[in-house]
């Protein structure tokens, strides 16, 4: 089961790294957005200090959103798809794979590049280190509840349209608590509270997510 | 075994077939004849589980398939109108994560010979995008070779294979047969498959 958990993860890793536009588009995407903000509202450090916990977790989310649609939606075009629902395994596992390939491949590349966005912020160290912790817990989630969107609107016209419609609701809870958990740091407060909500969001989205999106998969797929 | 009972699929407002019922012994081969649009498609994907039929059931040795699910998909190899492959990935690549996410291994050596029994020896390294359609046939066509299951249900295998590619896939669909397999395909082509048990299945005229 595992063997087959990592020969999926390792097949989307190997297509990214030959699609490798793909990828750099999210991160790209995401840098220049978080960097859009200062020059929009001018250089005061304290202004910007105040909103950068905010900024960074929208800009994640709307990075996040933008590689969604690719999820499933080139195996559903290829037929892999429905290859893959035929395996003799659990489909839950197969797409768990799947989410967390994409995580590596869409997420922790935002998570890793955030110290360096918060800093044009003037964010200090602690508050930095907290950026990177929720980015680190959340980040997870949005791949997991954005899968369901996914594999909901597959095959959809304007299924693109139709996802951020439908996900980022659902994305709410995890942006207050991720933003509110850096900002909780910088005004000297403890956020221990918010990283224990997003932590149990994390286990949450972890086992409910894989089986909503399959079940949507083969609703998708027929 | 595999026993149809009942089955009915209804495709948008359209009832495509209603209480059909057969059955497929081991070493048979079922021909589904139809016209375009008749439901041939959809009653192969149906049997492999892909389409939720409106009533009846498949049984695959006594049991529903359903039920089954992931042993009833380890019996069965399903080709539909698309590859199935990733054209990113090598003919060898794309080969090793179906046999993987199948529960087995398979060596280098086993997919070469694979593929050059399939009249690929030379696409061995090559991105499965570089190669032509009818090659592209061939790579897929190729998990025949490889993964050891006992039920094919093959839509339109024929297309895009020139006439050596006809004969060998013919020739494997006969050898499979022989040893006890069983095999559902359709087909707009003029093929003689003359194998052993042979049952004809015309969908749109009941």
């Amino acid at each position: 089961m595992f063997a087959a958990l990592k020969c999926i993860i390792a097949r989307d890793l190997t297509l990214a790294l030959r699609h490798r536009s793909d990828v750099l588009t999210t991160v790209f995407f995401f840098i220049i957005v978080v960097s859009l903000f200062p020059l929009g509202v001018g250089p005061e450090t304290d202004l910007l200090r105040s909103m950068a916990a905010g900024v960074v977790w929208v800009s994640a989310l709307l990075a996040s959103m933008l590689s969604l649609s690719r999820l499933f939606a080139d195996d559903f075009n290829d037929g892999t798809l429905e290859q893959l629902l035929l395996t003799p395994q659990p489909l839950a596992l197969i797409v768990f794979g799947k989410i967390l390939a994409h995580w590596i491949i869409s997420g922790l590349p935002l998570v890793l590049i955030a110290p360096l966005l918060g800093l044009q912020f003037g964010l200090g160290g602690d508050a930095l280190m907290m950026l990177v912790l929720t980015l680190l817990l959340g980040t997870p989630v949005l791949s997991l509840i954005g899968a369901i969107g996914a594999a909901l609107t597959l095959g959809l016209r304007g299924g693109g349209v139709l996802v951020s419609l439908l996900v980022l609701p659902l994305y709410i809870p995890v942006l207050i608590f991720g933003a509110g958990g850096v900002e909780a740091t910088v005004s000297g407060m403890g956020a221990e509270g918010h990283l224990s909500l997003l932590g149990a969001m994390l286990i949450l989205s972890l086992l409910l997510a894989p089986l909503a999106s399959a079940a949507a998969l083969r609703i998708s797929v027929e | 075994m595999l026993n149809i009972v009942n089955l009915e699929c209804v495709r948008g407002d359209r009832q495509l077939f209603s209480g059909l019922s057969f059955s497929l012994e081991e070493g048979s081969l079922l021909h589904v004849h139809g016209a375009n649009g008749s439901g041939k498609t959809t009653l192969l994907r149906a049997i492999a589980g892909l389409v939720l039929p409106e009533d009846g059931a498949v049984e695959w040795g006594g049991k529903p398939a359903r039920k089954l699910s992931e042993d009833f998909n380890r019996e069965l190899i399903y080709m539909g109108h698309h590859y199935g492959l990733k054209f990113e990935l090598t003919a060898y690549e794309n080969l090793r994560v179906f046999a993987r996410l199948s529960g087995f291994d398979i060596s280098e050596r086993s997919v070469e010979l694979a593929l050059k029994s399939m009249g690929l020896a030379r696409c061995f390294e090559l991105p499965v995008k570089v190669l032509s359609q009818g090659q592209k046939k061939r790579v897929s066509l190729a998990r025949l070779l490889l993964q050891r299951s006992r039920l094919w249900i093959l839509d339109e295998p024929f297309v895009a294979l020139d006439v050596a590619g006809v004969s060998m896939l013919l020739e494997m669909i006969k050898e499979h047969v022989a040893d006890g397999g069983m095999v559902i395909l359709t087909t707009h082509q003029e093929v003689d498959v003359e194998v052993g048990k042979l049952q004809h299945l015309h969908l749109g005229e009941h």
